[in-house]
């Protein structure tokens, strides 16, 4: 449908129709999975295996049996594993936040000595790859006896260089310094003056830095891979990786195990596209900072 | 009389050089207090375990005689170790193939949905970004469902047509599933970072272009690319970071693709394999750490390139 060239060809009350319907392809491609998953996560393992249509729903939608059987099997190892990334999501991100917030104002707003140097240190830790720090880190807490704990996923999870850089990138333009001389002219100490006048100027940004934190500690693999054994403490994408794992072995064994493993992962991800979608007003205006400069 | 208002002067000056050297030891105070508790953190979880690895890498575990010292041997058993080289090579072509892939597809889609405004293109852009909020070990089990022989829909969509489904498992198109499992994790999360940052160029930039005779095309390419140049640059670094750095995926999709994804299909997996699979945390950790270099050396050439490059346009 290429626009023929004729009188009044321009057609703009359609606003771009061929743009949109490629649109349209791309938003089909990018759902693909989900709908995979919501759509299979209703059947049981003959529906899944009986050869029938995958992408369309079994003749029995049995959601309630199968969120059941995900949340009962093993005795509720699968709850746990939900708790658990949610209590390694909140703490990493909100102890994160905290340290970029106060770290990325120290930056922007203080001549100290060693600024300089220090900044720079950490635009270089910017290229550190996170994943080269687990063999070492996971060396010095077993010394420590750390391994196998919560904070052995915590601890690690409250660095956040990235989080500091855009921090201080939002202090630098959006704080200005006639406000905080302002204050500190009123007798406000350097706390209250950053606690009342500097962090509601910066809000944006932090819940950004908040929540590309918790984001990163959720999604995090690696390191709760290396770090944990007891499968009670483990956070839901190590937990399910180890079912797939157990289900690819013993492909005959465990059918039942994989239909579990596709509710699992769909029950997964609705915390964070909840998240997402209720705090997109605020995380929108802080992301184009990172990129823009 | 003049004595005495020299006198004075010099006190206040003094003073003032008190107060002002007060000030500015407050400001010290103030500046490290604020940043201490990063850099503690940083300390303690950067910088002590890359010196820790640094050092480590520098021992040799041997089968007999316990663990000695060979200062880089470690670093020339690495570069000349087949599996090492070969995951080494392998996430780079990956970067080079899926990383300008990823870029080029986030553009288009951020240059439209910045053109076009109506209430699908909006609903489009959240879709298109849900998958940077699913973890991406979730999103290779979704896609390893997908590519899967006995679930999957591969088999029912080619048999319509009569063709047999393509096996993203075996070793010749795992590059080509890999590749697509990370454009779709990844590329809604670089089209909202493009189009945060064309939606802050100013439109009457586009009015003076057209007032010029410029036209959809010319103003895209000519006005809106070269001004997100910034933000495009910001994501292929860290793009760059992360890719080399490919672990996730690969592992999880190891256990379905069996016998094609090795334990040492990338450096990562290859470290983790080591020294979590054969406790060699010595030669791990020197994988690791040579892995870093290759991330540092990738980075520095491509700011190097892109710095030249744009000194000569």
């Amino acid at each position: 449908m290429t626009g023929s060239s004729g009188a009044g060809a321009r057609r703009r009350p359609q606003r771009h129709l061929p743009l949109q319907i490629f649109l349209g392809f791309l938003v089909v491609y990018f759902l693909v999975p989900f709908w995979w998953v919501i759509v299979n996560s209703s059947k049981d393992a003959p529906g899944l295996f009986g050869g029938g249509n995958t992408l369309w729903f079994a003749e029995q939608v049995d959601y309630f049996g199968n969120l059941e059987r995900l949340f009962t099997y093993d005795g509720g190892i699968y709850g746990r594993w939900i708790l658990n990334s949610t209590l390694y999501a909140l703490a990493g991100g909100i102890g994160a936040t905290i340290l970029a917030v106060m770290a990325g104002y120290g930056f922007a707003k203080y001549r100290f000595a060693g600024r300089r140097f220090g900044f720079s240190i950490l635009l270089g830790a910017l290229m550190v790859p996170a994943t080269a720090l687990v063999i070492p880190t996971f060396m010095m807490f077993s010394g420590l006896g750390l391994t196998n704990t919560i904070w052995a996923v915590i601890l690690p999870s409250l660095l956040n260089p990235f989080g500091v850089y855009l921090m201080h990138v939002y202090a630098r333009d959006a704080v200005p310094d006639e406000i905080l001389d302002a204050a500190r002219v009123d007798g406000a100490g350097e706390m209250r003056t950053f606690l009342t006048v500097a962090f509601p100027l910066m809000r944006p940004a932090v819940v950004t830095v908040l929540l590309l934190s918790a984001v990163a500690s959720w999604n995090n693999y690696f390191l709760p891979l290396a770090m944990l054994s007891d499968n009670r403490l483990f956070p839901v994408t190590v937990g399910l990786g180890l079912w797939q794992g157990i289900a690819s072995a013993n492909n005959s064994g465990s059918t039942s195990l994989w239909s579990l493993i596709i509710l699992g992962a769909l029950v997964s991800v609705i915390p964070l596209i909840i998240a997402f979608f209720t705090l997109q007003r605020h995380w929108r205006g802080g992301l184009s900072v990172g990129g823009l400069r | 009389m003049t004595l005495l208002t020299k006198e004075s002067a010099a006190s206040t000056q003094e003073k003032a050089h008190k107060v002002r050297s007060k000030v500015r030891l407050r400001e010290h105070l103030m500046g490290w207090l604020f940043v201490g508790p990063f850099g503690i953190v940083f300390l303690a979880l950067l910088i002590a375990p890359l010196a820790y690895a640094f050092y480590l890498s520098l021992w040799q575990k041997k089968l007999i005689g316990g663990i000695s010292f060979v200062f880089l041997g470690n670093y020339v058993k690495a570069f000349t170790d087949p599996t090492f080289l070969s995951g080494a090579w392998f996430v780079i072509r990956f970067s080079l193939a899926a990383i300008p892939l990823q870029i080029i597809v986030a553009l288009a889609m951020a240059l439209i949905l910045d053109a076009v405004t109506t209430l699908f293109t909006r609903f489009s852009r959240l879709m298109i970004f849900l998958p940077y909020a699913i973890p991406t070990v979730i999103g290779a089990v979704m896609w390893g469902f997908l590519y899967s022989k006995s679930f999957g829909p591969l088999s029912d969509i080619f048999g319509l047509f009569g063709a047999t489904a393509p096996d993203f498992f075996s070793s010749d198109l795992i590059f080509y599933g890999l590749i697509n499992v990370v454009t779709w994790q990844w590329a809604g999360y670089y089209m909202i970072i493009l189009y945060a940052a064309l939606q802050g160029i100013d439109p009457a930039l586009y009015e003076a272009a057209r007032m010029d005779g410029a036209g959809k095309w010319q103003i895209a390419l000519r006005i809106k690319i070269p001004l997100i140049a910034p933000a495009l640059l910001l994501i292929l670094v860290f793009s760059l970071i992360g890719t080399l750095q490919f672990f996730n995926e690969p592992q999880i999709l190891r256990y379905l693709a069996a016998g094609t994804i090795s334990p040492g299909f990338t450096p990562n997996m290859y470290a983790y394999q080591q020294a979590f699979g054969l406790a060699n945390f010595t030669y791990g950790s020197a994988i690791s750490f040579a892995l870093g270099g290759i991330v540092f050396v990738c980075v520095y050439a491509f700011l190097f390139f892109t710095r030249k490059r744009r000194s000569f346009f």
